[in-house]
Formats: C-alpha cells, structure tokens, sequence
C-alpha cells in the first residue's frame, strides 16, 4: 500500500509523516508518533476510551484516519496539562478518585474537554447522558461526574481570566 | 507505631501518570525490533482439524513466521496448559493446548499464529492460512449436557461430566419432613464477560545470551504466568520474568494464564526479537474467559414462623469447553448458598458439565452472585408465601452476631472449615434499611403509581470469603536516598495498591505517603508471589507490607539507639529520621542510616546490628476473612418495554478496618455497576451451533453512565482476626448481591402483574414478554 504524505499539529508540535491510507488516527498517535496516551479499548467506535481532540471536537480516534487529519490541529491527553500543572479538570478526576486502572481516562479527559466547553454549567442528568458514549468499567461513574461538576465553574473562571 | 493514613482517604499515588497520558500499559510498551502476532481462529464451535495449510501466509510481505501445533516443540503435543488448583472431583481435567492440533472445542480457539512486521501485516496474513475443518455437533445449552442425545463437547470423554460433588451438613430429610413450608424454583443466572477495557495482550522478549524470558503481559497474576512458563517449557524458574505493567482493568478473566502467554514468548525464542500480540475486542469476546452460567434447582423448608430448616438442591455449573481453573468457582457458589443465615440442613449436589464456548472462570463475584439471587430468591418467594416482609423473614434467619465466629458445616475452598470470622449481619440489614428508607417506600410506591410509574424496592444479603491465602509477601527496604521502597508479590488493575500498600508502610515508617516507592506486579520483586483474585490482597499482601515494614522499623531504631547512645523506646521515627523523643537528644536521619549501612569503608554499623536494611515478611493467613453486606435497590419498570432503571442503591458494607476509604467506596460503585450489567444489560448470546452472536460492544451492552446511581453507601468495620491489620476484602462485594437485589425490586416492581423473576440478566424484552404473558394468564382467567 502507498503511504500517503499528512501534515497535522499534535499538541502543538506540528509533524509532517508518511502514513498507510489504512491506519487510522490513534494507531497513528501511537505507533507512528509515541504518544501512547491515547488507548484503544474496542476498535469499532463504542467504548470512547481513543476520544481526542480534533479541531476542538472530541472524535474516536479508531474511527478516524490518520490521512483524514491532514491539517487539522490534534489535542491528545498528553496535551491536557499546561507548564503551569494539570488541568482543573484533571485535578478533580484525582480528588474524587475518578478514575482506577486509568485506561478510559484519556478518552473520559477529552470527552469531557469538550463537553465543558459547550456547556460551561452542566447538570448532572446532561452529564450522565453526554458521558453515555465513554465506557469505564471500573469506577461506576460517579467519581467521574463529580469531577466533572467539580471542575465545571474553574475551567469555566479559567476562559473568563484568559479571555 | 502512630496512625495517620490508615483510615485516611489518601489521594492516590498512580493518578498522575495515568491522567497526563503517561501511564505504561502493554501496548504502551516499545522494544526495538518488536514484530506483531495475530491468531488463527477457529470459526466452529466444534470440529476436527484436517488440514491446515499455511504456504500462502508464509509468502505475504513482512511475514516473519506461521506456527501451527505441528510446529510446536515435541514436548508440548500431549501437554496441555497447566490446570491450576487441581481437585479430586475432576473427572476430565482438560485444559487447552497452546495451539489446537486435532480438535477445537469453542468458536475462537487459537489454531495458528502468525508473526509479521506490523500487526496488520499479521492479520493480513492470518486471514490466509486456510484450514479445513470438519464440522463437529457442538453442545451450547449446558441444560442439554447430561441429557443422553447430547453429542460430546469434548471427543476424548465418554461424556460431559467434567466433575460432580455434593455439599452437605446436618439431616436433610427430616428438616423438610418437618416443615410448614417448602418453597421450590429454578433459577438460571446467564453468561457474561469480564470486560475490562484494556483487552488482554503479551510482550515476550527472549534473550538469547542468558538463554531467558521477560514477558509483560496485562495480567493479574504474573507469577501464575511465569508458573506456567517454568512447566511448559520446562525451564529453572530464574530463567522467567514475568511483568505485570500498567493494567487496564482485570475481573478476573485476567487471572487466567492463557495458550497466547505461552505461544507468543515460544515466537520470541524461535524469532531472536520481540513479539507483541495485543487482543482485539472481538478476541475477547471469543476467547477470554467468561462466566456465570448456572441452573440453581433449589428447595427451602422453614417452619411456620419462618425459620429456615434446610436448603437443599442441585447446582449444574457451565465451565465451557476447559476446566483451567478446575472447580473453584462452582465450588465456591455451593458454599455460598447458605449466605449470612442460619440453615440447620444443607444438601447441594453439583454437577459441572463443558459445552462448546469459551470456558468460564472466577469474574467479579466468582460464583457467588448466582448463588446468592438463589437463597435471596428463595427467601422473597417465601416471605410472600408467608405474608411477610421481606426483611422481616431475613431479619428472623439472619446469624446473630453473637454465634461469631460462626461455623457454617461446609468446607470451603481454602480447605478449612467454612467459619465466618466477625461480623454482624442483622445491623447491617438494618443500617442498609434506614439508609434507602425502606419502612417509606410504600408511600413513594404510591406517589409513583398515581403518575402510572412502577417503583419497587428490593434487598439483597451476601457474605464472602476473602483475603484468600496461600500467601503473600514483601519486602521493606530503606534505599540510600532515605526512600522506602516496598517490593510485594501484588498485582495491580486500577485497585491502587500502591497506593494502600504506601499508607501501611507510611505509618510504620513515620514518613509521607510519597516517600515510599511500591512495586508491585513483578515477579523478580519477590520470589514467589500468587496474585491479585479474591479480594484477596490488602488481606494478604497489606499485611506482609505491614509486618515486613515493623520489623525494618524496629530496626533502624536499634541502629538509632546504639548511634545516639539511647534506649530503644526512647527512639521514635518520623520525617525521615530516628529521633531521641522528647529531649534534646539528637537525632540520624535515614540517609544516613542508609549510608552507614551501605558497606563502604569507612562506615560501620553498630555492634549486634545484623546488615541489610530490609525485612522480607510472607503472611499466610488462617483462613478466609469474612466480609458482608445488605443491598437495597430501588428501580423503576416500564411494564410496556420492559425498560429498567435503577433509581436508587443503598449500600451497608463491612470490609473490616478501612484502610483507604476513598478506594473502598471506589471498589463497591464500581461493583455495583458491574452487578447492574449482570443483571439488566449484559448477555453473551450464542446460537444453536455455537457461534457467539455478541462480539462487538455495540452488541454486548455495558453499563454506561446513564444506567449507574451514585450509590449511597454505608460502613461498619467489625476487623477481622486473622490478620494483623483487621482488614477483609472489598472488591467483589459491590456486584455480589446487586442482581439479586435488582431482581427482587423488578419483581417487586412488577407486583400488580405477577410476575416471577427466575433468570439473571433481566433485559427489556425478557420482561416485557413476562409482563405480556402475566396478563395473558390473568385475562384468560
């Protein structure tokens, strides 16, 4: 098969790679490019523990071509915390032990990235039906609820101060 | 020894790598030269091998390698994995060959593998080994196993019967010749799958120089891995190291050492460089290993008042097509049944039997859900018959706490007599009670009703056996940087462990949680480990880190007390250091214990004081540690679709001492969500033939964030007295009782209309149908 030629930002370092039309984007992350923070818990779209960012939308990365992120600017989990420490968001999943083997995590983080994004100041019952398409098999959620109630208004102070 | 973290909701020391992207799981893991493997499957449940003809893969690009069993070493042709905990009551004990030679006995068994440069190049490749199969009649309904007309699930039995015992105290007979009631039902509990989200996956890498093995595998028990390893390829166990990275979730599947963990280190010997195989999802749903399935035909004796005066029944357990794990889990759901109650006669005849699927294995429970939604069952058809309240007919059977320790008059799996250690069953009832409200609820039932809603209640009541020996240890040693680290033969998926196991020692040591470094799943940390199962390791390996840790304690105390020419008792650790207490005495910090001790000239270590600053303590407990809890379960049903919600859960739990109450209350959401999945969403259906029909999970439902309560949970901590810290286990006790629970608020739920429930999952069209047919009854009347 011919490897086709991509350029794409990831976490702010910009690659340019040749890549197989068949792989898709997470294998890509991680296999061509090391960033094994991104975890693949199914391969066919349910589990969402691959979410990332693509252009600010949290996509499946086992759903997504590698060669279809041409140009498009990619945030993974490894691209959450800033110099300045972890995220509030990442802060809160420790404080309320949002998390136990740690592998839907960085599609949970990514998910919830956006979500919070969207709505600044979410109930509960729209979490629950938003974090629907993220399976953990661990927690039973509710750890990862709070966390994200928790972490909500910061992100939300945080937008405000840097705008 | 001063107390500041046990009991203390530590926040955990894995969470940082694992919420930047920098946790290691297998995968995650890259060796030069790695090549990737991919299996050749069988597509039928049962059939003969005829051929198998590997020439066309062999010549597909970046193919390094296409093994079937006939290129296996001669050694392995008649040795098939090593069966752990072997029992006399196995008939056949038939575990899987690393690869299929002449027969496979469940769609997805592995026939061949290939080795390539990528893993799709291998999977590519796989897809062209074409082998020829002889169809086999394949046994699916482990219902129809004993039946005479049965083919055979395995060719080289004269029948299904994998083993059969009986279970028994007390006189049976006369307990039922004498009772004012008897209440009899069947109940059939189906397969599901453990599911963890990282699938399984093995790392082997061999190296030729010192003729050994490093193996990394998402496991739960590396030093069953490397057991395996030794037997198999028949080797010094020095020459086998088996690492357990970062796992991605376990419940109990992973316990198992599967034909992968020993074909893939084989392709790295043959090879000279590293092989990786990571299981796809389909993979697991075909070839990991589930559980559950079981026909409970059961009968219960009370007397008028409701006392229970014996139980008695037979038990036919599902155990697939192997017996990897031998009966330990079908053994363990016989001595459940009699549950937290006092059952004067017992009698369960049990019969295991393989059928043409995936063998089962110990998930989450292990046994003990199916066994408790039979006793929990059986006492709510009672209590309706009686015209009591189901928790009044509990409250009247329940052990009081005054018989503990209470010997039940089974044997259970640890050999010993099955003696509950501590505990006190009614007040936990009680305390599950007043937390959900359940003197209240008619008045909410009826609230719902006059909106149409279907509320129900329903409880649920569980023991369990925890802190399973034989054994564990650790190692305490202080590092020359003053650090503590611990080397334990633990294994860890998403528990925290580290995390726990650091509190203990903290305590000990008198420093901060994060001055101690733990490892755990490696199998050259300790020389001999057994793993993460059975609720077992804050029983067994807490209290080797607790033991191991007092004893290095007490001896940089006498190092202190012979440097600072003090008494011993005067000596007290903390920050780092040895202190004289209380005076201005001075004091030697650990660096400098450490340095003191190193051996470097110049330095010498007081008299009398033996070198080495470590301890190594292996603890080896009497017997299980007896945890309990009452569920109570609050739902709503629509009669029409069938669609359950779980509203409400309530939680009494007694785990013993606490150590880390944040992880603890983690362990029991988390198994309540895996207990809801068992018993409203999670099915693994096959057909007639075999095939499995759920192998992707947009079939096979998990519960997701929709579906799961915050559950409301309450503690009470009777310690245990068989280990030094008081401890019992917590990780299965979440998912134990919910199903039953569940069930009993459906059924409760669903009062107006009639219906039983007898069968675990309950899914939508199950209960629409049953309300369907209630009313068709009712309207034929």
């Amino acid at each position: 098969m011919s490897a086709v030629s991509i350029r794409v930002t990831v976490n702010g370092t910009p690659y340019e790679r040749q890549v197989e039309p068949r792989t898709h984007l997470a294998d890509f992350l991680r296999h061509d490019l090391g960033l094994t923070g991104t975890h693949l818990g199914c391969e066919h779209g349910v589990c969402g523990a691959c979410s990332l960012l693509v252009d600010g939308r949290a996509v499946r990365g086992c759903l997504m071509l590698a060669v279809q992120a041409d140009g498009a600017e990619v945030v993974t989990v490894e691209g959450l915390a800033s110099a300045a420490g972890l995220s509030p968001l990442q802060e809160a999943f420790r404080e309320f032990h949002a998390l136990q083997c740690g592998f839907c995590t960085p599609g949970m983080l990514t998910t919830l990235v956006q979500l919070l994004e969207d709505h600044p100041e979410p109930t509960e019952a729209m979490l629950r039906e938003e974090l629907s398409g993220n399976l953990c098999r661990c927690t039973g959620y509710a750890g990862i609820i709070r966390a994200a109630l928790k972490a909500a208004p910061l992100m939300k102070a945080q937008k405000e101060t840097a705008a | 020894m001063t107390t500041r973290f046990f009991g203390a909701p530590v926040q955990r020391v894995e969470d940082e790598a694992l919420i930047t992207g920098a946790g290691r799981f297998t995968d995650d893991i890259k060796l030069k030269e790695t090549l990737s493997a991919a299996f050749v499957r069988s597509p039928f449940a049962h059939a003969r091998i005829v051929a198998i003809d590997a020439s066309a893969a062999k010549e597909m690009p970046g193919v390094h390698l296409v093994l079937t069993a006939a290129d296996l070493p001669d050694a392995w042709r008649d040795k098939r994995l090593p069966l752990d905990v072997p029992a006399p009551a196995i008939r056949h004990p038939l575990t899987q060959f690393a690869l299929a030679a002449e027969e496979v006995c469940f769609c997805g068994e592995a026939v061949a593998v290939v080795v390539a440069d990528t893993r799709a190049l291998a999977e590519d490749a796989a897809e062209q080994v074409m082998v020829e199969y002889d169809p086999l009649p394949a046994v699916v309904d482990c219902r129809e196993a004993l039946s005479p007309e049965s083919p055979l699930a395995q060719a080289s039995t004269g029948d299904n019967l994998a083993a059969k015992w009986t279970n028994e105290y007390g006189d049976i007979e006369r307990a039922f010749a004498g009772a004012a009631h008897v209440i009899a039902e069947e109940y059939f509990q189906h397969r599901g799958t453990g599911c963890p989200l990282e699938p399984r996956g093995v790392l082997a890498q061999y190296d030729r120089a010192a003729d050994s093995f490093t193996v990394w595998s998402a496991t739960q028990a590396p030093h069953g891995i490397k057991r395996a390893l030794v037997e198999m390829f028949d080797i010094a166990d020095t020459q086998v190291r088996v690492i357990a990275p970062d796992v991605g979730g376990g419940f109990g599947p992973k316990l198992l050492t599967y034909p992968e963990e020993i074909v893939i280190p084989h392709c790295a010997q043959v090879l000279g460089r590293p092989v990786k195989w990571i299981e796809d999802r389909r993979e697991h749903m075909m070839a990991t290993a589930q559980e559950r399935d079981q026909l409970w035909s059961v009968k219960l004796a009370l007397d008028a008042e409701g006392r229970i005066l014996g139980l008695r029944g037979t038990l036919l357990h599902d155990t697939g097509a192997f017996v990897p794990w031998g009966i330990i889990m079908p053994y363990i759901s016989a001595t459940t049944f009699p549950g937290p109650y006092v059952v004067p006669a017992f009698k369960l005849d049990t019969s295991v039997v393989f059928t043409n699927k995936i063998s089962t294995s110990p998930m989450r429970g292990a046994g003990r859900p199916q066994a408790v939604f039979a006793i929990e069952r059986l006492l709510d058809r009672a209590a309706r018959q009686l015209g009591l309240d189901r928790a009044e007919i509990r409250r009247r059977n329940l052990i009081p706490t005054e018989a503990m320790p209470y010997k039940v008059g089974l044997i259970y799996r640890d050999g010993q007599p099955l003696t509950y250690d501590s505990g006190d069953y009614p007040k936990c009832q009680q305390m599950a009670l007043d937390t959900a409200g359940w003197d209240g609820f008619e008045a909410r039932r009826a609230a719902a009703r006059a909106q149409g809603r279907h509320l129900g209640i329903g409880l649920a009541n569980y023991v369990e056996g925890t802190g399973l020996g034989p054994f564990e240890g650790a190692t305490a040693r202080l590092l020359p940087s003053g650090r503590i680290l611990l080397r334990t033969g633990a294994a860890s998926q998403g528990q925290g462990h580290r995390t726990v196991l650091a509190q203990i020692a903290a305590d000990a040591f008198g420093v901060a949680v994060d001055e101690v470094d733990v490892e755990v799943g490696d199998t050259a940390s300790v020389s001999v480990g057994v793993g993460a199962f059975a609720s077992r390791l804050m029983v067994n390996a807490g209290s080797a880190v607790g033991t191991s840790s007092q004893q290095l304690a007490l001896k940089l105390r006498h190092i202190a007390a012979a440097v600072l020419d003090a008494r011993l008792e005067d000596i007290e650790l903390s920050g780092g250091a040895a202190r004289v207490m209380g005076t201005q005495g001075g004091q030697i910090t650990f660096r400098e214990i450490a340095k003191m001790s190193s051996g470097r000239p110049g330095f010498s270590l007081p008299k009398g004081i033996e070198p080495g600053l470590e301890a190594t303590y292996y603890f080896a407990p009497p017997q299980a540690a007896y945890s309990n809890g009452s569920h109570v379960a609050e739902v709503e049903v629509d009669p029409q679709t069938g669609l359950v919600k779980v509203t409400r859960y309530v939680v009494a739990h007694d785990c013993g001492r606490v150590i880390n109450p944040l992880l603890v209350d983690g362990q029991i959401q988390g198994g309540v969500a895996h207990g809801i999945g068992n018993a409203i969403l999670e099915r693994m259906r096959y057909d007639e033939a075999g095939n499995p029909q759920t192998t992707s999970l947009a079939d096979y439902l998990l519960p997701d964030a929709g579906n799961v309560p915050d559950v409301e949970i309450v503690h009470m901590e009777s310690p245990s007295p068989l280990n030094p810290l008081g401890v019992k286990g917590a990780g299965e006790g979440g998912t134990i009782p919910a199903a039953a629970a569940i069930a009993s608020a459906i059924e409760d739920a669903l009062s107006p209309f009639g219906v039983k429930i007898l069968d675990a999952p309950m899914l939508p069209e199950t209960i629409a149908m049953l309300v369907k047919d209630a009313q068709a009854r009712k309207d034929a009347r």
